[in-house]
C-alpha cells in the first residue's frame, strides 16, 4: 500500500514535469529557428505591401494641438481605445507631447520657436530592432516578418508588463481594469480588449490588409506620410531624401521607423 | 517527516492560525484584484511594476542568500555549518515560494500563466527566470528533504545527491543574476542599465539572506530545544558583514559613475530617489533611512566587540535586513520607472489592497517556512535525544 502510493505519486510527478518540459525542450532543440510547423500568411489581393512600413512626421506642418486632434480621435475611435477616468489607467495609442518629452535625450537649451511650441505626435515606433519583442515571454508581441509591424496578440498576453519596462518610448498601455465601459461607441470591426493585457498602436495592420492607409495618416492633412522604408520609390523615401530627419532615442539602437522632419 | 509539523504546542498552533488569517485576508484582497484588475494597485501607465515585483526581487535575494551556509559546508568542509545547512535550504524554499506567488499576483491574466511554457521564448529573460527559479525550488526540496531524512535515519545521505548539491551552489548565484538581467538589459532605463546591477543584487542578497537566517536561528534557540550554535551564528555574522560592505561599495561605484559622468538619463533616477525631482520626493526619507541603516549595520558588524555581543547582533541584523529591504523592495523598482522614458515624473505608492495582498503572500511564505523549520527542528531534537 505504502509503496504503491509512493510509486503513484512519483509517476504523477514525472508526468506533470514531462508535460511542462516538452514544449520547452522542443524550442531549445529547435533554437531560434521556427520549425516546419510554421504557418504561412497569404496577403489579400488589395493589401498594401512593404518590406518595412515607416512613417514620416512633417512637424513643419503642425501649428497647434487641434492639428493633431483628428489623428488621435480617428485612431482611438476605430481601435476602441477607451477614455479612462484616472491618469494612472490611461490608454493611448497616439498622443501629443512637447518636444522636451518626445526627445528627452536631444534637448538643446535654445530651440527654434516652432519646436519649442508645437505639439509632437508620438506613437509606437515599430522599431526594426524592438526591445519589447525581445522581452515578451510568450511571443504575444512580435515583429511581423511580412512587413515589420510590431503586433500584439491580445489573447496570448499574460499581462506581465515586461514589454512596458522594455519600451524606451512609453508607447505601451496596460488595461488596469475592464476597458469596455469606457468606450463611447464600439467599432465592431476591431476587437475590444479585456482587463489585464497590454496594447499599443499597430500601424493599422487591419486597414493595410484591405488596401487602406492608417487612419491617422488619412486624416493628417499631409502631416503624416506612410510607406515602405526599403522601396526607393516610396513617398517615405522621397521625404527622407529631401529633408533632414531625426528619430526618438536613436542612440539606443532600436531603429525606430517613425521619422520626424523638424 | 511531515507528521513532525503536526505535533506542536498551543503557541505553535496559535502562530499557524495567525499566519492562516493573514493568508486569508490577502486572498480576499486578491479576489478583489482578480475581479477588478490591477487597477486596485498604485501602479500606472508610467510605473508599470510596483510593490509585487519589488518584493519578488528582494526575496530572490533571500533565497539565494541561503547558499551562504551551503557553500562553506559542502565546498570547504566547514563542519560547524552541518547543523544549519538545512535551515538555509528550507529558507530558500519558502522565499522562492513567495517569489512565485508575487509573480502570479502581478500578472494581468494569471489564468494564462502557462503560456510561458506553451510558447517558450528563449530570447526573453523572464523565460529563463522561470526556469532558474523553479529549478532552484526543485533542487532545494530534493536536497533538503533527503539530507534531513538521512539525518533522521542516522545514515549518510545518498550519493546521487552530491552532484545536485554542487549544482545548487552556482545555481543560487544564477537565480539572482538572471533576476538582475530582467532589469539591466533594458535600453532606455538608465537606472538599471549598469553591469554592476547583478553583483549589487548578489551582495545585498548575501547580506539580507544570512541576516534573516541569524534572526531565525535566535528564534529557534528561544522557542525550541535545538540550538543552532554560537559559532554558527558568529560565522554567519561575518558573512553578513562582508556582504553588506560589498553592497554599499558597489552602490558607491554606481554613484561615482553616474555623478561623475553626469549623463542625465542615469543621473535623474538617483536624483529622484535621494533628493526628489520636479518637486516629487516621496521616497527621499526612505532612501536616506536605508543608507543610514546599512551604515549602522556595517559599524556594528565589522567591529568584533559589537558583533560578538548577541544582543547587539540582533539589532545589527535587523538594520541590515531593513536597510536592504528598503533599497530593493522600495527604491530599486520605482526608481527605475521615475522619471519615465519621456521624462515625466509620475510617483508610485502601494495602495491598501496591494499591501494586504503583499502581506498575504508573506504570510504564505512564513507558513511554508514554519512548517519546514518545525520539521527540521523536530528531526534535530529526535536525533539528539
Amino acid at each position: 500500500m505504502e509503496s504503491s502510493r509512493r510509486r503513484f505519486l512519483t509517476m504523477t510527478g514525472v508526468a506533470v514535469l514531462g508535460i511542462g518540459a516538452k514544449p520547452v525542450l522542443d524550442v531549445l532543440a529547435a533554437g531560434q529557428a521556427e520549425g516546419a510547423g510554421s504557418v504561412e500568411l497569404k496577403k489579400g489581393d488589395g493589401a498594401l505591401k512593404a518590406k518595412q512600413w515607416a512613417m514620416v512626421v512633417d512637424t513643419r506642418k503642425i501649428n497647434k494641438a487641434s492639428d493633431l486632434e483628428p489623428m488621435i480621435s480617428a485612431c482611438h475611435k476605430i481601435h476602441n481605445v477607451p477614455k479612462m477616468e484616472t491618469k494612472n489607467h490611461e490608454i493611448k495609442w497616439i498622443w501629443e507631447e512637447e518636444y522636451h518629452y518626445a526627445f528627452p535625450t536631444e534637448i538643446n537649451k535654445f530651440l527654434s520657436e516652432h519646436a519649442e511650441h508645437v505639439p509632437f505626435p508620438v506613437l509606437c515606433n515599430h522599431c526594426e530592432n524592438p526591445p519589447c519583442v525581445r522581452a515578451c515571454p510568450t511571443k504575444a508581441t512580435f515583429k511581423r516578418e511580412l512587413d515589420g509591424i510590431v503586433m500584439m496578440d491580445f489573447h496570448r498576453c499574460i499581462g506581465c508588463r515586461f514589454c512596458m519596462a522594455a519600451c524606451p518610448y512609453g508607447a505601451r498601455s496596460f488595461n488596469f481594469r475592464d476597458p469596455r465601459p469606457f468606450i463611447k461607441e464600439t467599432n465592431k470591426e476591431y476587437p475590444t480588449r479585456m482587463k489585464g493585457v497590454v496594447e499599443k498602436c499597430n500601424y493599422c495592420a487591419e486597414r493595410i490588409a484591405i488596401g487602406k492607409m492608417p487612419a491617422c495618416v488619412e486624416v493628417s492633412n499631409g502631416i503624416l506620410t506612410f510607406g515602405d522604408l526599403y522601396d526607393p520609390q516610396s513617398a517615405v523615401r522621397a521625404l527622407l531624401k529631401s529633408n533632414f530627419t531625426i528619430r526618438r532615442k536613436q542612440s539606443l539602437g532600436t531603429e525606430p521607423t517613425v521619422y520626424y522632419i523638424v | 517527516m511531515l507528521e513532525l509539523a503536526l505535533k506542536g504546542n498551543k503557541k505553535y498552533y496559535g502562530w499557524i492560525t495567525a499566519l492562516l488569517v493573514l493568508v486569508g485576508i490577502g486572498f480576499g484582497a486578491y479576489l478583489t484584484q482578480l475581479g477588478f484588475g490591477l487597477g486596485i494597485t498604485g501602479m500606472s501607465r508610467d510605473v508599470s511594476w510596483g510593490f509585487y515585483i519589488a518584493q519578488f526581487t528582494f526575496l530572490v535575494g533571500v533565497a539565494a542568500g541561503g547558499v551562504m551556509v551551503v557553500l562553506p559546508y559542502y565546498l570547504h568542509d566547514y563542519k560547524a555549518f552541518a547543523k544549519v545547512t538545512i535551515l538555509g535550504e528550507f529558507l530558500a524554499i519558502a522565499a522562492i515560494t513567495m517569489c512565485l506567488l508575487f509573480i502570479l499576483v502581478d500578472l494581468g491574466q494569471p489564468m494564462r500563466m502557462f503560456n510561458v511554457l506553451l510558447y517558450p521564448t528563449p530570447n526573453s529573460v523572464l523565460f529563463w527566470d522561470m526556469i532558474v527559479l523553479n529549478g532552484y525550488l526543485f533542487l532545494n526540496i530534493v536536497i533538503g528533504w533527503n539530507v534531513l531524512e538521512a539525518e533522521r535515519n542516522n545514515v549518510h545521505y545518498p550519493m546521487w545527491l552530491k552532484p545536485l548539491i554542487y549544482i545548487s551552489i552556482p545555481w543560487a548565484v544564477g537565480i539572482h543574476t538572471v533576476t538582475a538581467y530582467l532589469y539591466c538589459g533594458l535600453p532606455g532605463r538608465g537606472f538599471w542599465l549598469t553591469a554592476i546591477l547583478a553583483p549589487r543584487f548578489l551582495a545585498s542578497a548575501f547580506a539580507a539572506g544570512p541576516a534573516l537566517l541569524i534572526l531565525l536561528c535566535m528564534i529557534i534557540r528561544k522557542v525550541t530545544n535545538f540550538d543552532p550554535g554560537k559559532e554558527q551564528i558568529q560565522s554567519l555574522a561575518k558573512i553578513v558583514a562582508y556582504a553588506i560592505c560589498l553592497n554599499v561599495f558597489f552602490f558607491l561605484c554606481e554613484v561615482f559613475v553616474v555623478f561623475y559622468s553626469q549623463i542625465p538619463e542615469h543621473m535623474d533616477h538617483l536624483k529622484y530617489l535621494f533628493f526628489g525631482l520636479q518637486g516629487k520626493s516621496s521616497l527621499v526619507p526612505w532612501m536616506w533611512t536605508s543608507m543610514a541603516l546599512m551604515v549602522v549595520g556595517i559599524i556594528l558588524l565589522v567591529n568584533p566587540v559589537t558583533r560578538k555581543n548577541e544582543n547587539v547582533l540582533v539589532v545589527a541584523c535587523l538594520t541590515v535586513f531593513a536597510g536592504t529591504w528598503i533599497d530593493k523592495g522600495l527604491g530599486m523598482i520605482s526608481g527605475g520607472f521615475v522619471p519615465s522614458p519621456l521624462h515625466h515624473v509620475t510617483e508610485y505608492a502601494p495602495t491598501v489592497p496591494e499591501i494586504m495582498i503583499t502581506l498575504g503572500v508573506y504570510g504564505a511564505g512564513f507558513l511554508v517556512l514554519t512548517i519546514l523549520y518545525k520539521m527540521a527542528v523536530g528531526v534535530k531534537e529526535e536525533v539528539r535525544s
